[in-house]
């Protein structure tokens, strides 16, 4: 009981709670054609593609206010996208290969630049790495507007283009060969997941970013056959695992967050994936041991 | 050259190139209005690619395609296309009704959504292919026969004036060959076209009456009696390609 | 020099397993055991009461082995796709490890962001002494082992590890189980992985294991040559980024990866064999010799017709053949520079030579 009033009345709990719960439904429910689309690792990939953007926003503008870093994110994890498209279609490497050579080679020259600004900058950059590593307990009600206004827009997209994201992802031939070019298409919704990554990596981080997307998606599917109801119910399962970490982080002494919100996540994946009606692996056991 | 308009299908010079190895190489045709067409050649020879590439779905090198005197792109709505069906993940969270749907959002356009029409409309195809019972049905609990016509019934749902099939036949059951063959000769009485990728040399000749062999370039094109002979088809399947030339020697007798 | 020569060691040995990573497609694969290791290296740490070597390689290699297990018992659920698989083993697995820090070693120096960057800088300070006598850095016995261990796994298995990356089915009826070959990389990996995150850190591990690896791809087709220009990239990089660390000050393991980066984009761009300007050179010049073939043919088909002079006004031409004018006269251009056509008037005439290569064309 004590618990619920705090997540309403206690500041940094709310915030820590707003800031996962939004986080949650906003990679629940792009996760969900991330996953269909078989790119489930495309988030890990975006998530380390951030940190150059955030370093050289930093550089540039001398700001840390989280609107000029999410952009700066945005547009290095944009850019990385681009650069990986290129590289599957155009060369000989193998989708598995580019994640990981966009994913380690943007997060090297990351690493370059942060550690330049930390030897040459003065104290002012102290933070700057809370964006990658996610520090959900300095989590500001400024910060979770930010977040809350990038997921909101993401959302709507998804709302208006629904039905060509849907008919994408489930035959991109066919859907190109009604006008729906699935190289735009495709290029918007991993602009998307983008904006999904961008907040996640201020509550979770880089690290664990990719099972935000992953997780509620794949959970989601196990309980139901209707691609509506699996986005919805991601998105659920993301914000109840966000606000579920969030209250076990501060329930006790020195748990950080993200990783609370990872393993509550990771709960609820696996209670779906043995125990949902139908896909559930326990109802296969128990079929075959009838047979 | 004015003639063309005529044709649901012109194709110029189309030259596909797959990792630096032409795939599809120099392939002029113009397919008659009103018949079924096969497309045949052995593995490898570029018929996929060759419906690709005229859907726009591969880049060419060199060559144009035309539909009813247009270029593809101003056509799409007299286009439909049947897919292979091992190029989609059948365990997608969707209803054979919703996936028949989708053969409506080429007239839809941007951002609207399908609604009541659409849906009758969807309802009806699904009917046309004996599949009524099933519409509520998620798609991975249906037979190989019972996908692929819930995917013929999308292309029904496209309402188009010319389709193109991906190798419909492979791996279906007698019950979906047969409710396939009725559909393409109903599509043919009322005066659609159909161009098939086909594999079955001894099904062939029942089926279609127009043939396209093709190996990388195009060997022959015509009405199928006068087209599919046995100097064709080894010219198509190289001369070593006994079983094919046997496959011939059957149809002989057979019609003989 | 420590630092040079360590990083060499490193480069060199992860290079030599991401070739294989590469082309059984398992690049990422390398990415998840490189993370999950941090609960096994807690682990490790919890039992060993403190931070030590070998408990620590014990703990970690434990752990990657769980985690590759993980990976492929929910494959083979039917019910998650590899990747997503990877995506949500790795990080719950590095969630656990990130707590069992918190909840165990609030005062043990084990810093998460150490594991994710890693701290070469520092290789000189960790020297092995035996007795009194200074036997140099440890990370050059750590780093020289594991390049020792990976090269002689690549040249014992060298047949089988060819054999189940290309045809793994045939790999298993000629009686080689590609599940050991498989567990077996795996380990490895996972070996290389906490030797070199020490140093490199987490994520440049796996930066050094595909990004060589990943170049020479696209260099060579052979598969020693690209073991070989794998381990070279790496061992380059090394070399180069710690000069473009002294020179940026900044550090030296996001300097050599930032070097590999410039390696693999240079062979996406400039490789004879499979770069992006060989690519579109060669599709140009099938473009103009289709071209040139089309010209041919339909010069030699209209000769001596009586609307020849038509057929070959220039005009005509990029109608009737569907080109667009710019094209029509690059053709025209690189016929007449070959001396295969001639104009006269703004007609064009065959010359000796294009009139027989057309009609070589025609009798194909």
């Amino acid at each position: 009981m004590n618990l619920l009033t705090d997540l309403i009345f206690d500041y940094t709990l709310r915030n820590i709670a707003l800031g996962a719960a939004v986080l949650g439904i906003v990679s629940g429910m792009l996760g969900s054609f991330a996953v269909l689309r078989r790119q489930g690792l495309l988030g890990d990939t975006l998530a380390h593609a951030a940190l150059p953007g955030i370093c050289i926003a930093y550089l540039l503008t001398g700001s840390k206010s989280p609107l000029v870093l999410f952009l700066g994110a945005a547009i290095s994890g944009w850019v990385a996208t681009l650069v990986l498209l290129r590289i599957v279609r155009e060369t000989r490497i193998k989708e598995d290969s580019a994640l990981g050579v966009v994913l380690s080679v943007f997060f090297g020259v990351g690493i370059m630049l942060l550690t330049f600004i930390l030897k040459h900058n003065d104290a002012n950059q102290a933070g700057l790495d809370k964006f990658l590593f996610g520090q959900a307990a300095t989590v500001t009600a400024e910060d979770v507007n930010t977040m809350t206004i990038l997921g909101v827009f993401a959302l709507l997209v998804v709302a208006v283009l629904y039905k060509e994201f849907k008919i994408m992802t489930f035959d991109p031939n066919f859907a190109a060969s009604l006008g729906f070019n699935d190289r735009w298409l495709g290029v918007i919704l991993t602009s998307l997941i983008v904006v999904a990554v961008v907040i996640g990596l201020r509550t979770v981080g880089v690290v664990l970013m990719s099972a935000m997307l992953v997780g509620p998606a794949v959970a989601a599917r196990q309980w139901t056959n209707r691609l509506e109801a699996m986005v919805l119910l991601a998105g659920f399962f993301g914000a109840l695992s966000g606000v579920a970490g969030a209250l076990i982080s501060v329930s006790e002494a020195n748990l950080p967050t993200g990783p609370m919100v990872i393993l509550s996540l990771t709960v609820i994946v696996i209670i779906s994936l043995l125990f949902a009606p139908q896909r559930g692996i326990l109802w296969d056991i128990k079929r075959f041991s009838k047979a | 050259m004015t003639t063309s308009t005529s044709f649901p299908l012109a194709v110029h010079d189309l030259t596909v190139v797959y990792r630096d190895k032409p795939a599809i190489q120099d392939v002029d045709v113009n397919i008659p209005a009103g018949k079924l067409t096969a497309i045949i050649g052995p593995n490898g020879a570029g018929k996929s690619t060759f419906l690709k590439a005229v859907l726009d779905l591969l880049p060419r090198v060199a060559g144009t395609v035309e539909v009813f005197g247009k270029p593809y792109r101003q056509q799409r709505q007299l286009v439909g296309y049947v897919p292979q069906r091992a190029s989609v993940d059948w365990d997608f969270p969707t209803t054979a009704l919703d996936v028949v749907t989708m053969g409506t959002y080429g007239k839809l356009g941007w951002v609207k959504r399908p609604g009541k029409a659409e849906h009758d409309l969807a309802r009806q195809c699904l009917e046309q292919v004996g599949m009524a019972d099933f519409s509520s049905r998620q798609i991975s609990q249906l037979s190989g026969g019972q996908q692929q016509r819930v995917f013929l019934a999308r292309a029904l749902a496209q309402d188009a004036e010319v389709y193109f099939m991906d190798e419909p036949f492979v791996g279906v059951d007698a019950l979906t060959e047969r409710a396939i063959i009725t559909l393409l000769q109903d599509l043919r009485q009322r005066g659609k076209t159909v161009v098939c990728v086909h594999h079955d040399l001894d099904s062939a000749p029942e089926y279609f009456d127009w043939v396209m062999l093709l190996n990388v370039r195009l060997i022959a094109a015509g009405p199928f009696d006068s087209t599919f002979t046995a100097g064709n088809l080894r010219k198509t399947y190289g001369g070593a390609m006994k079983a094919a030339i046997d496959h011939f020697a059957h149809f002989e007798q057979s019609k003989g | 020099m420590e630092i040079v020569i360590t990083g060499i060691l490193i480069s060199v040995a992860c290079a030599l397993l991401g070739t294989f990573l590469i082309l059984r497609k398992m690049a990422m694969m390398s990415d998840a055991i490189s993370h999950a290791i941090l609960p096994g290296l807690v682990a490790g740490y919890f039992f060993a009461k403190g931070p030590d070597l070998f408990a620590g390689f014990l703990g970690a290699l434990v752990a990657a082995l769980v985690t590759v297990t993980l990976v492929e018992a929910l494959k083979n659920t039917q019910r998650v796709g590899g990747e997503s698989a990877i995506g949500i083993v790795f990080p719950a697995m590095f969630a656990l490890g990130t707590f069992l820090v918190a909840r165990f070693f609030e005062n043990v120096h084990l810093d998460t962001d150490a594991v994710l960057f890693g701290n070469i800088e520092f290789v000189a300070f960790d020297r092995l002494f035996i007795g009194d006598v200074d036997f140099g850095p440890q990370s050059y016995y750590v780093a020289g082992a594991l390049c020792l261990i990976n090269l002689l796994f690549i040249t014992v298995f060298y047949k089988e590890l060819k054999l189940a990356t290309f045809d793994a089915g045939l790999a298993a009826t000629l009686g080689f189980s590609p599940f050991f070959i498989h567990y077996a990389l795996m380990a490895l990996v996972s070996v290389t992985s906490v030797g070199a995150f020490t140093s490199v850190g987490a994520v440049l591990v796996v930066a050094l294991m595909i990004v060589p690896a990943a170049a020479a791809y696209l260099l060579t087709d052979k598969l020693p040559m690209m073991i070989g220009l794998a381990a070279g990239i790496g061992a380059l990089s090394a070399v180069l980024g710690y000069g473009l660390a002294l020179a940026i000050d900044s550090s030296v393991a996001g300097a050599i990866v930032s070097v590999a980066g410039a390696f693999f984009f240079a062979a996406m761009l400039f490789s004879p064999s499979h770069g992006l300007i060989a690519k579109a050179r060669r599709i140009e010049r099938q473009r103009v010799q289709i071209g040139l073939e089309a010209l041919l043919v339909h010069l030699l088909n209209h000769e001596g017709e009586e609307g020849e002079a038509h057929e070959s006004e220039m005009l005509h031409l990029s109608s009737e053949l569907r080109w667009l004018p710019q094209f029509a006269q690059q053709i025209v251009g690189v016929a007449a520079n070959r001396g295969l056509v001639m104009q006269l008037h703004g007609h064009l005439i065959l010359t000796d030579n294009g009139r027989r290569q057309g009609q070589q064309l025609m009798v194909h």
